[in-house]
C-alpha cells in the first residue's frame, strides 16, 4: 500500500496507513525525497501512529529518510510512535538517535516552526 | 484460558471397552433426571458452591452432567474444556473456590459410579470391567474440569495483582503537558516494566511533553534495573517526551555508568524541585528559548 | 503438531503475514498488548533475516506448554548459507550487510528463551520462546 503524501504549505506530511511492506517504505523514501526538491519542503512529517511493528529495518529506513532529507535542508519529524511500539524498539536496542520525534502531527508541526524560526 | 489443544480421552483400546463406554452412556442418559437431582443434592448436602442459589447449582449441574456424558461418548473434551472456562468465567467472581470445583466433579464422579454399583451389583465381571471403563475416562474428565478452573483463576489473579501495582505507582500530571513519575521503594524487574509501560501510555493519554522521573526514593538499584531506567528514558523520547531524572544517589548514578550509559546524555538534576523548574523552563513557562532547551536535552 | 502455524517466508510480504499471524495467536494466549508487539517484532527481525540472507524459509508459531506456564514459540528456518560466527552475529551492531546488526541479538532481549543452530552450507534453525508472566 503506498503512502499518501499530503503537502501541506511549506511541510509535506506522510502518513503511513497500516503494515508497511519493505518496498512501501523504499518507495516512500523515494517520493519523500522527490517532492522535497520539487516543493522545496522546509519540514517533513512522518506519521507512524498506525504502525504496530517497528523493526530494525523500518527504523533504517525512517533514519536514512531523516538524514537524505537533512542533505536537502529539510527537518524531519516522526510522530506518532505507540507505546508498545516504543517499548519494543528500545528493548531491541532501536533508539532513531539523531531523530526527532513528536507526539503527533499538531506537535510535529510546532517543532518544524520552532526550527523554521531559529534558522531564519 | 485453557490449553488449546485438540485433547481427546486415551481412547479405550479394544472394541470391548468401546462396548462397554456405550452401555454406560446409554445408562446415564435414561437415568439423567435422578442422577442429576441426586448428584445437585449431594452438592448442596456437601455444602459446596454456597455462592450459588440451589437453582443455579441445578442449572450448572445439569449443563455439566450433559457435557460429562458427552465427553465419555464422544471421547473428545473440548466442548466440555469450553464449558468448564466459561463456567469458571462466571464463578470466579462469585468467589467460588478451587477445591469446591474439584470437590463437585469428584461428587459426580461417585454418584455415577454408586449408580454402576446398583445396576450390575448382580455381575461382578460386569461391573469390575464397566469401571476399568469408566474409571480412566473420569479422572480425566475431572481434571479438565479442575484444570480449567486452575487456569482461568490464575489468569484472574494475575489481573487482579496487576492493577493493584499499577494503583501504587501513580503517574502524576503536576500542570499541563507535565508528567511526574516518583518511584519510591524497592524496584525489581518486573515492576520496572509495568512502570515504563504506565509512563509510555501516561505520555500519550496526557499528551505529556516532559516527564520527571524521581528516584530519590529508590534505595538501590540492580544492573538490569538501571537499564530499565535507560529505556524508559529512551522509550519517552521515541514517543515525543523529553525525561528529566531527579534524586539519582551516587550509587545509582555508578550503576548506570558501570553499565555502559553515558550519563551526559541523560538529563539529571539534583532534586524533584529543580527537575519541576527544568521542566517548566522547558515547556515554555519562562523566557528560555525553547529550542535550544530541547536541543540541549 | 496440529497447532503449528506455518508461514512460508518467500519474499517480504510473507514478513508482514507471520508478523499478523504471531499477533493474532499471541493475543490468544493472553499476552498482554506490550507482549503482543515484542512478539510480532521479535518475528519480523527472524523473517526479515530469512528473506535477506537465506532467500527463503518458515517461520513456524505454536502454543508452548510449560509446567507452570504457557506461552508462545516462535521457530525460524531456512536452508539457506548459514552464519559462519554465531557469536560474531550475536554481538550487538555485528551485520555482513550494513544493517544495524540488533536482528538477532534484539531478538534475545525480546524473549525468554533463545536458542540458535547454524551450519555453514546447510542453513539456520533458531527457536524462541516467550512465556507468559
Ligand atoms: N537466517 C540467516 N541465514 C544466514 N545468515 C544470517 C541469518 N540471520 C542472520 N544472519 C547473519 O547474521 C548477521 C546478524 O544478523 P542480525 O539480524 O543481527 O543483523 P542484520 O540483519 O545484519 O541487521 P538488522 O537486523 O539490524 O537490520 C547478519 O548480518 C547475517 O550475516
Ligand atoms: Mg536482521
Amino acid at each position: 500500500m503506498e503512502v499518501p503524501i499530503l503537502k501541506q504549505g511549506r511541510y509535506l506530511i506522510a502518513t503511513i496507513q497500516a503494515a508497511l511492506s519493505d518496498e512501501d517504505l523504499l518507495h516512500l523514501r523515494r517520493a519523500l525525497l522527490e517532492r522535497v526538491i520539487q516543493f522545496r519542503s522546509r519540514g517533513v512529517i512522518v506519521d507512524v501512529t498506525a504502525l504496530d511493528v517497528m523493526d530494525s529495518f523500518a527504523t533504517r529506513t525512517l533514519r536514512d529518510i531523516t538524514y537524505m532529507i537533512r542533505l536537502r535542508g529539510a527537518d524531519t519529524v516522526i510522530v506518532g510512535i505507540q507505546p508498545e511500539v516504543a517499548f519494543a524498539m528500545v528493548q531491541l536496542g532501536l533508539t532513531l538517535e539523531g531523530v526527532a520525534t513528536a507526539l503527533d502531527l499538531e506537535e510535529g508541526l510546532a517543532h518544524l516552526e520552532r526550527r523554521a524560526r531559529s534558522s531564519s | 484460558m485453557v490449553n488449546k489443544k485438540p485433547a481427546s480421552v486415551p481412547q479405550p483400546p479394544s472394541t470391548q471397552s468401546t462396548e462397554l463406554l456405550r452401555e454406560l452412556v446409554a445408562h446415564l442418559s435414561e437415568h439423567r433426571t435422578q442422577l442429576r437431582e441426586e448428584w445437585a443434592s449431594r452438592i448442596t448436602e456437601a455444602q459446596l458452591l454456597t455462592a450459588m442459589t440451589k437453582d443455579e447449582i441445578f442449572a450448572e449441574a445439569t449443563s455439566v452432567y450433559d457435557n460429562y456424558v458427552e465427553a465419555l461418548a464422544t471421547g473428545t473434551l473440548e466442548a466440555l474444556q469450553s464449558y468448564s472456562r466459561n463456567l469458571s468465567e462466571r464463578i470466579i467472581p462469585r468467589g467460588v473456590e478451587t477445591h469446591e470445583v474439584v470437590g463437585i466433579v469428584l461428587l459426580l464422579r461417585d454418584v455415577l459410579a454408586r449408580s454402576l454399583f446398583a445396576k450390575y451389583q448382580g455381575d461382578f465381571t460386569k461391573l469390575n470391567r464397566i469401571l476399568d471403563a469408566y474409571e480412566p475416562a473420569a479422572n480425566r474428565i475431572a481434571n479438565t474440569v479442575a484444570v480449567g478452573f486452575v487456569q482461568e483463576r490464575e489468569r484472574v489473579i494475575r489481573q487482579q495483582q496487576e492493577a493493584i501495582r499499577e494503583l501504587s505507582t501513580p503517574v502524576l500530571q503536576v500542570r499541563e503537558r507535565l508528567l511526574i513519575l516518583p518511584i519510591i521503594g524497592v524496584i525489581d524487574p518486573q515492576r520496572a516494566r509495568q512502570l515504563t509501560e504506565q509512563l509510555l501510555r501516561g505520555i500519550r493519554t496526557n499528551r505529556a511533553k516532559v516527564v520527571v522521573i524521581d528516584i530519590t526514593g529508590v534505595a538501590a538499584m540492580d544492573a538490569t534495573v538501571a537499564n530499565h531506567l535507560v529505556q524508559t528514558v529512551e522509550a519517552s523520547r521515541l514517543l515525543g517526551a523529553t525525561v528529566i531524572v531527579t534524586g539519582l544517589s551516587p550509587e545509582i548514578a555508578l550503576t548506570i555508568v558501570n553499565i555502559g550509559v553515558d550519563l551526559g546524555k541523560m538529563n539529571t538534576v539534583g532534586d524533584l524541585q529543580g527537575g519541576i523548574e527544568q521542566a517548566e523552563r522547558l515547556l515554555g513557562y519562562k523566557v528560555i528559548p525553547v529550542e535550544e532547551a530541547t536541543a540541549a536535552a | 503438531m496440529p497447532d503449528d502455524i506455518r508461514v512460508l517466508i518467500r519474499s517480504n510480504l510473507d514478513i508482514v503475514t507471520a508478523r499478523q499471524e504471531g499477533r493474532t495467536l499471541a493475543a490468544r494466549t493472553g499476552f498482554s498488548a506490550t507482549d503482543v508487539t515484542l512478539i510480532a517484532t521479535a518475528i519480523s527481525e527472524l523473517a526479515r533475516n530469512i528473506v535477506s540472507y537465506a532467500g527463503q524459509g518458515e517461520i513456524v508459531l505454536r502454543l508452548a506448554e510449560g509446567t507452570n506456564s504457557r506461552g508462545v514459540m516462535i521457530v525460524s528456518r531456512d536452508s539457506g548459507p548459514g552464519i559462519r560466527s554465531v557469536d560474531d552475529a550475536m554481538r550487538d551492531g555485528y551485520s555482513t550487510s550494513g544493517g544495524l546488526g540488533l536482528g538477532l541479538p534484539g531478538v534475545r532481549r525480546l524473549v525468554d528463551e533463545f536458542f540458535i543452530e547454524s551450519v555453514p552450507g546447510r542453513g539456520t534453525t533458531i527457536r524462541v520462546t516467550k512465556w507468559l508472566r
